[in-house]
């Protein structure tokens, strides 16, 4: 549902050249109307937006910008949204191996619909996703009081958090292996077990090398979504400063005290690992189209 | 039969589907079941009841109604920017490409505070608009223009590889058996996107019903005028109404597996046609 997928590119045709072709070709005018309005539409929706995190959180200064960061509350809440991504990013990795390996290489009756059931934390509202988990395990809820007997606490501590940003993170992994490895077959793991690999053998010199970058997308995405969950994560944090915020909940509470310049330098971080996350994402992108193309000249 | 024989040769299918279905089980359905378990010891009336207030209706007004309208605006501008990125060459295309996927990667909330400080009377965009007496941040206006800016990769991204893989031999048979550019657009190219826009609108819209982090700061979060649904549920969660905050979330949770199936259907329908045309 998140509509991000490894774009792996088809056959390659040759390419039409778009601007050369009178017939396929809109008169200049049209074309300068055209590239206008949705390079504006680009510049004021997404662009500036961008821009502003940055120069709003330089604004009165790198000083400020610094000590705004270096906070005792502002560390422990990057040291919580490092360690809620350390958490739920390697469970998600887990996950999406295994129901990529049942899906993609097995026959099976339901198939299709556990396809959709992983889809599914993806059309659920991250504040539905915080508020399951209250239900599960919050006071009121089917293992509060058990819970609470026990001395365990889960909602309103960092075990919620890992918990919700598990959910919002779910499928992220596993929608980026299943088609991948769905196309690719079973045959390149049968010969390496006709030739006398052990399954750990074949999963590692065989399906992870063929894998390896839809798995290194997957994972980017996932942590990016980790570090980033805000709704889900409000729900069940309880905002308690130093405890239990992430950067996400520690901009929102320096946003509302009217600490702009401070929220926005934090809110900057978390813009500089967006910018990451999107160059990796076309580095990848990039490498697979290059892997794809050398490929098919291997074999013309 | 090749199934049969597949699932003797390659290990681990017991392992990797039991676990499968034990993790999805316990991340996702039982969590999810607890909802409509909670919701299920409400009568119908005192369910009814809850749902149909009018603030509760309001918010669902304001939901959907925004989310429909930012998908429609995305729609316009997201083709037309596909088209730009696919058939135009202009300087910076690349860093534009790979830029569209930043409502993706940006954190909600860094995204709703950045949209507040450009919409807000004094921000670089809300001191132009303000005096022309468009009001922005803090209106349902800010709740759409937050929505445009989640829901627009989605439509670029479903429309964009569908034109990429589109063949001009259609476009240039229509041209040469005497179309005008624009005929040959409107009956040729545009139907054939058709179901990759549809596609586009449905996950756009369906991200913008049960979008939360990037609107509450720039709505305003006013009762009956610019609060979200999602909003309405924390509120309730915040005043230990329990039964409340789930039944509409129950609501919610039964749109959003409706517009599922619906993108489910649309993706089909999509890759059928993909098929017929490349």
């Amino acid at each position: 549902m998140a509509g991000v997928a490894l774009a792996v590119p088809g056959p390659q045709r040759a390419r039409a050249r778009y601007e050369t072709n009178p017939a396929i070709r809109e008169s200049g005018a049209v074309r300068i109307l055209i590239l206008t309005i949705s390079l504006l539409f680009f510049a004021t929706f997404l662009l500036l937006p961008l821009i502003a995190v940055f120069v709003e959180a330089l604004r009165r200064g790198w000083a400020v910008y610094v000590a705004a960061l270096v906070e005792p509350d502002a560390l422990s809440a990057i040291r919580l949204t490092l360690l809620t991504a350390a958490v739920a990013v390697p469970l998600n990795l887990i996950f999406g191996l295994a129901a990529a390996w049942a899906i993609a290489k097995f026959e099976f009756r339901g198939k299709q619909f556990l396809t959709t059931l992983i889809d599914l934390p993806f059309s659920v509202s991250p504040v539905i996703a915080g508020l399951i988990y209250v239900l599960v395990f919050g006071a009121q809820g089917w293992f509060g009081p058990w819970l609470s007997e026990h001395g365990i606490k889960i909602i309103f501590a960092v075990p919620g958090i890992i918990l919700a940003t598990i959910f919002v993170t779910f499928p992220f992994v596993a929608r980026e292996l299943i088609p991948l490895m769905q196309a690719q077959g079973t045959e390149e793991e049968e010969a390496a077990l006709t030739l006398g690999a052990s399954g750990w053998q074949m999963f590692w010199r065989v399906t992870l090398p063929n894998i390896k970058w839809a798995l290194l997308y997957g994972v980017i995405l996932c942590n990016a979504r980790a570090m980033g969950e805000f709704g889900a994560v409000s729900v069940v944090s309880g905002h308690i400063r130093g405890l239990t915020n992430t950067m996400p909940l520690h901009v929102e509470i320096l946003y509302n005290e009217y600490q702009f310049a401070a929220a926005f330098a934090v809110a900057s971080l978390l813009a500089l690992l967006a910018l990451v996350t999107l160059a990796l994402k076309t580095y990848i992108e990039w490498q697979v189209t290059r892997q794809t193309s050398r490929r098919e000249g291997e074999h013309p | 039969m090749a199934a049969a024989i597949t699932r003797r040769v390659l290990p681990g299918f017991g392992l990797s589907l039991g676990f499968t279905l034990a993790y999805l089980s316990l991340i996702v359905l039982v969590p999810l079941a607890a909802v409509f378990v909670k919701t299920a010891t409400l009568s119908f009336s005192e369910f009814w009841a809850i749902v149909s207030t009018p603030r509760v209706v309001a918010t669902y007004r304001l939901s959907f109604g925004a989310s429909l309208l930012a998908a429609a605006i995305n729609v316009v501008f997201g083709v037309l920017l596909a088209w730009s990125l696919v058939r135009y060459s202009f300087p910076g295309k690349k860093l534009i490409d790979a830029l569209v996927d930043l409502p993706f990667a940006l954190p909600t909330a860094v995204a709703g505070i950045s949209l507040t400080a450009l919409y807000a009377k004094n921000g670089w965009l809300g001191q132009y608009l303000e005096p022309l007496g468009i009001k922005v941040a803090f209106t349902p206006l800010g709740v759409l223009v937050a929505l445009v800016f989640i829901g627009l990769p989605f439509v670029v991204r479903t429309v964009q590889p569908v034109l990429e893989d589109l063949d001009v031999e259609f476009e240039e048979a229509a041209a040469s058996l005497g179309a005008t550019r624009w005929q040959t657009v409107y009956r040729v190219v545009i139907p054939t996107l058709l179901p990759a826009i549809l596609t586009g609108f449905a996950l756009a819209f369906a991200r913008a019903v049960g979008e939360y982090g990037s609107v509450i700061f720039i709505a305003g979060n006013l009762p009956m005028v610019s609060e979200i649904t999602p909003l309405i549920i924390i509120t309730k969660l915040e005043q230990y109404d329990y039964v409340g905050a789930t039944a509409v979330a129950a609501v919610m949770l039964v749109a959003s597996f409706i517009l599922l199936l619906l993108i489910n259907a649309l993706q089909a329908w999509t890759r059928r046609s993909a098929r017929r045309i490349t």
